[in-house]
């Protein structure tokens, strides 16, 4: 089948037969990477620039290696701030991009629906979404998915409990998204003032007791809590509360299936929301996961850059 | 210079007028209202024959941005913009630059929009010095100047000391406070309705609780010190029942709500609109709802713009960063005429909305064509089919989200003091 | 005028299923005549089609010298040249579980014809090791070369015109059926 996006702007636009071809094509990927010479002529004379308007190591190296592996050239821009502070509207420095005839445009920015604006104002230029504030980050969902289905073979059917600030959270997001659309049950969980309203209809199960959350689960996925929000603001009282109540150990990690995977976005927090033992242990797939994301990032960038603009009209 | 305006379905809520009248205007004022007045002698006669005429309309709620926001609208293109949608006065908020918190910036608007602009201003000032929420304006000499009430627009008046003291103040002058009531701390950099939507854009939520809990501080502060108390742009069914509440108590309150919070919903802000960007924000289907039942019961007693015209350089950013508000004056009687054709509200209480009861709300001493009253005159078809092009507006700003809309109905002409400010052309 | 217009759709089957099984049979033995033995010898179908081929020659090869050759399948996405021209093919798996190093790689393949698909696999071999040598088996040549390659072993040599297309059909055991010359 043909993937028809232009843009990859969350996982909420994705059919389960784009999921599909996305993780299928990831796996071809994930061969390459497994090869002594990491390194395929697939997009020989593609531009793609990083455009990271926030910090990011792991994504935006994550990124760089999938295009570098495919022969893509990469660029990378560490922007900051946002038009405001910047003094160069974000339209600006995307056209100048553009004119520079990149391919690809890969995008983080700390405002929501930043990567959205500029697909919508670009004309050649494809744009992915690499994390735009609370609201998508689609290829950690879609590296998630790829690691989930390595272990358990499917996706459908499985309980996975997502554990940490889901408002502030675009992982969360993605993965509610992804993961609704391939047929598992998502649970989030979390201190009821980092559950923003509407989890429901947007077909999750809610909790505040994380234990009833991992009961049972065949996937347990924490989030990274800022640290920075212990005392900056109302959200939570203490660091140490928090450990105590919503992070993943060696104890409530027992309430979910004997083979549940832990997953982790990262950079973690030892000892926050999750447990060295555990983080460590052995159901964890965390580093799976960073593997499977270069694999993932080169299908995308494959499926996105190797189409035609007549057949891609969707954005 | 006389002028006749025969053969209209004459609303004038003021006098609790609906039938086929014709109007006589002399020297700028309204001097004859009866059946049939002979033309003979008459300098210019305007058939209105199938169109509504009423007291000019009044938008208790614009933004001119002069001083200091030139760039983004001016007193000349804001009145101009006015007189397009068949307003004759406005009230201007006075969060310029510098903020009109004087005589003389007052003085200066009335002045302005006298003599060079296309509808009558009645400046309204802020309630605290730089509007800084901590020391009272000068009130009563600001009423001299021709000042209709105080409001911090934009900002909430945090402390309930500052505002009590305001109100009581504000009292023996008989002059309104004017809230934006929106909680700061609650509100917590919301830039968006609180709810699904706002979860799934990954936006900050402003939940209604931020409005209500304001509006139910003011309205007790009100009730304690006996002032007036005009609430702004109200949003949410909470804020309308409390109002209703308060008003049967006796509670000398008055509210508006702005044509974008009868008509849209969060829904608008997806795909990221910034023109659907606003303080108060756009909220759920039943807020629309209670909005609609508000107007039709009489809890809301004004339909106001919040004109709030902004440059696209202001817009045209990310959606955290873009600036708040939308222009309104051009399509406002419109979204109200929806209104009537949805059969929400009746004609007359469309138009006592947008003149003669907003009038009231501020005791601008307008919105009635009794006989011996500047004649500020509108004339309606409430069938004319138009559409919206931004671009095309009077404003000089284009921020709105109802471009492109299909609307019925608008303001064929428009008479301020006995002068033509605006005339539709067909096109 | 008066005249139907009909539709020239012609099938035509150029090989049924034992003149496959036959051809592969000749192949077999021609490969182990030219590399005296299978000392070495891996075999590699390029997916979809000559992998499936690849898999039938082992057992013919194994039927002949009683011994199973290691046999890995290769994807030829990633390494096209016509990627940028705008087609987003499916990308299949490469699965080669043995090094190539110094190995004799006979490349499998179903059809013959401009030669890019065989440049293609000729690249990713390349990268995946250093083979002492690549022989190139098909199941048809249908001429139209545009690069310098031909075949080491060949079915059938089938002339054919640039607008008729050569399908090779197999069975739900991925055993071949037939290979049929359809024209336009």
């Amino acid at each position: 089948m043909a993937f028809l996006h232009k843009h990859i702007i969350g996982t909420k636009q994705l059919s389960k037969e784009d999921i599909e071809l996305i993780l299928e094509t990831a796996e071809s990927f994930k061969e390459v990477n497994q090869r002594e010479i990491k390194k395929v002529p697939t997009l020989r004379g593609k531009t793609i620039i990083n455009l990271f308007y926030e910090n990011s190591t792991r994504t935006r190296t994550s990124f760089e290696l999938a295009g570098k592996r495919m022969s893509a050239d990469t660029i990378n821009i560490s922007a900051s701030g946002s038009s405001v502070t910047k003094g160069e509207t974000l339209e600006d420095t995307a056209k100048n991009i553009e004119a520079m005839d990149a391919d690809v445009i890969i995008m983080r920015h700390s405002c929501s629906g930043a990567p959205e604006y500029l697909a919508k104002r670009l004309t050649k230029c494809s744009v992915v979404n690499a994390g735009d504030g609370f609201h998508e980050h689609p290829s950690q969902a879609l590296l998630d998915l790829m690691t989930i289905k390595e272990h358990k073979g499917k996706i459908e059917g499985l309980t996975v409990a997502i554990i940490g600030d889901i408002a502030r959270s675009r992982v969360a997001r993605s993965n509610l998204y992804a993961l609704k659309t391939m047929g598992a049950t998502v649970r989030l969980a979390g201190p009821a003032t980092m559950l923003p309203t509407g989890l429901e209809e947007m077909g999750a199960e809610v909790y505040t007791d994380i234990n009833k959350a991992i009961k049972d689960a065949d996937v347990v996925m924490m989030l990274r809590i800022q640290m920075e929000r212990e005392g900056g603001n109302t959200l939570m009282p203490t660091l140490r509360e928090y450990a105590q109540f919503f992070a993943l150990n060696t104890e409530n990690i027992k309430l979910a299936k004997p083979d549940a995977i832990v997953m982790h976005p990262g950079p973690l927090n030892r000892g926050v929301e999750i447990s060295s033992y555990v983080a460590d242990g052995e159901q964890n797939v965390i580093l799976e996961q960073v593997e499977n994301g270069v694999a993932v990032r080169m299908a995308l960038l494959y499926l996105l850059a190797g189409g035609s603009d007549e057949e891609k009209n969707d954005s | 210079m006389k002028m006749l305006i025969k053969n209209g379905r004459v609303i004038d809520p003021s006098q609790e007028l609906d039938s086929c009248l014709d109007i006589l205007i002399e020297d700028g004022l309204i001097v004859e209202l009866a059946e049939d007045i002979d033309a003979d002698g008459i300098d210019e006669v305007i058939d209105a024959d199938g169109l509504v005429v009423t007291p000019g309309l009044i938008d208790i709620h614009v933004h001119l941005r002069e001083p200091g926001h030139e760039y983004k609208e001016d007193i000349i293109t804001g009145t101009r913009a006015a007189a397009a949608g068949g307003f004759t006065s406005v009230a201007c908020m006075p969060n310029t630059n510098p903020v009109n918190d004087n005589k003389a910036l007052t003085a200066y608007m009335i002045n302005k929009g006298e003599q060079e602009g296309s509808a009558n201003v009645f400046p309204i000032c802020t309630i605290t010095k730089g509007q800084e929420g901590k020391s009272l304006v000068e009130m009563g000499d600001l009423k001299l100047a021709g000042c209709v009430g105080f409001s911090d627009d934009g900002l909430n008046v945090e402390c309930g000391e500052v505002l009590r003291r305001a109100m009581e103040y504000a009292s023996g002058f008989d002059m309104p406070i004017i809230a934006h009531a929106e909680d700061e701390a609650i509100k917590a950099g919301g830039v968006m309705n609180e709810g699904r939507v706002a979860t799934e854009l990954g936006l900050t939520g402003n939940p209604w609780v931020a409005e209500a809990s304001t509006v139910a501080r003011d309205l007790m502060l009100a009730e304690f010190t006996g002032a007036r108390l005009h609430v702004c742009h109200i949003s949410t069914r909470r804020t309308v029942e409390l109002i209703r509440e308060a008003k049967a108590r006796g509670i000398k309150v008055t509210c508006e709500v702005t044509p974008h919070h009868f008509t849209l919903t969060e829904e608008a802000v997806r795909g990221y609109d910034v023109n659907a960007k606003m303080g108060p924000p756009l909220r759920t289907a039943d807020d629309v709802q209670a909005m609609k039942e508000g107007l039709a019961d009489g809890t809301i007693d004004a339909i106001a713009t919040d004109h709030a015209p902004h440059h696209i350089d202001d817009k045209n950013i990310e959606f955290n960063v873009a600036a708040n508000g939308l222009i309104g004056l051009e399509t406002a009687l419109s979204l109200t005429l929806n209104l009537v054709a949805e059969e929400s509200i009746s004609l007359s209480q469309a138009i006592n909305c947008l003149s003669t009861a907003a009038a009231n709300t501020l005791r601008i001493p307008r919105g009635t064509l009794q006989k011996g009253v500047p004649a500020d005159v509108t004339v309606i078809d409430p069938e004319y089919k138009w559409a919206v092009n931004a671009q095309q507006l009077q404003s000089k700003a284009h921020n709105t989200p109802f471009d492109g809309w299909e609307m019925t109905g608008a303001a064929m002409l428009t008479i301020r003091n006995g002068q033509v400010t605006f005339e539709r052309k067909d096109n | 005028m008066g005249v139907a217009l009909q539709e020239t759709v012609g099938e035509t089957v150029l090989l049924d299923s034992d003149a496959i099984k036959r051809a592969m049979t000749r192949i077999a033995h021609e490969i182990l005549e030219k590399n005296r033995g299978c000392e070495g010898l891996v075999l590699i179908g390029i997916r979809t089609g000559g992998d499936h081929l690849a898999h039938l020659l082992r057992q013919r090869i194994y039927d002949i010298e009683g011994i199973e050759v290691p046999l890995g399948a290769v994807d030829v996405t990633m390494y096209r040249d016509d990627v940028a021209s705008g087609v987003t093919r499916p990308m299949g798996k490469t699965d080669i579980p043995f090094a190539l190093d110094d190995c004799h790689v006979i490349l499998v393949d179903e059809v013959l014809y401009t030669g890019r698909t065989i440049r293609a696999a000729m690249d990713a071999l390349m990268d995946i090791g250093r083979p002492s040598s690549i022989q190139l088996a098909v199941l048809v040549d249908r001429g139209h070369r545009e690069l310098p390659i031909r075949a080491d072993y060949v079915g059938r040599n089938v002339p054919s015109a640039r607008e008729e297309k050569i399908e090779v059909t197999f069975d739900e055991a991925l055993l071949p059926l037939e290979v049929r010359l359809l024209k336009p």
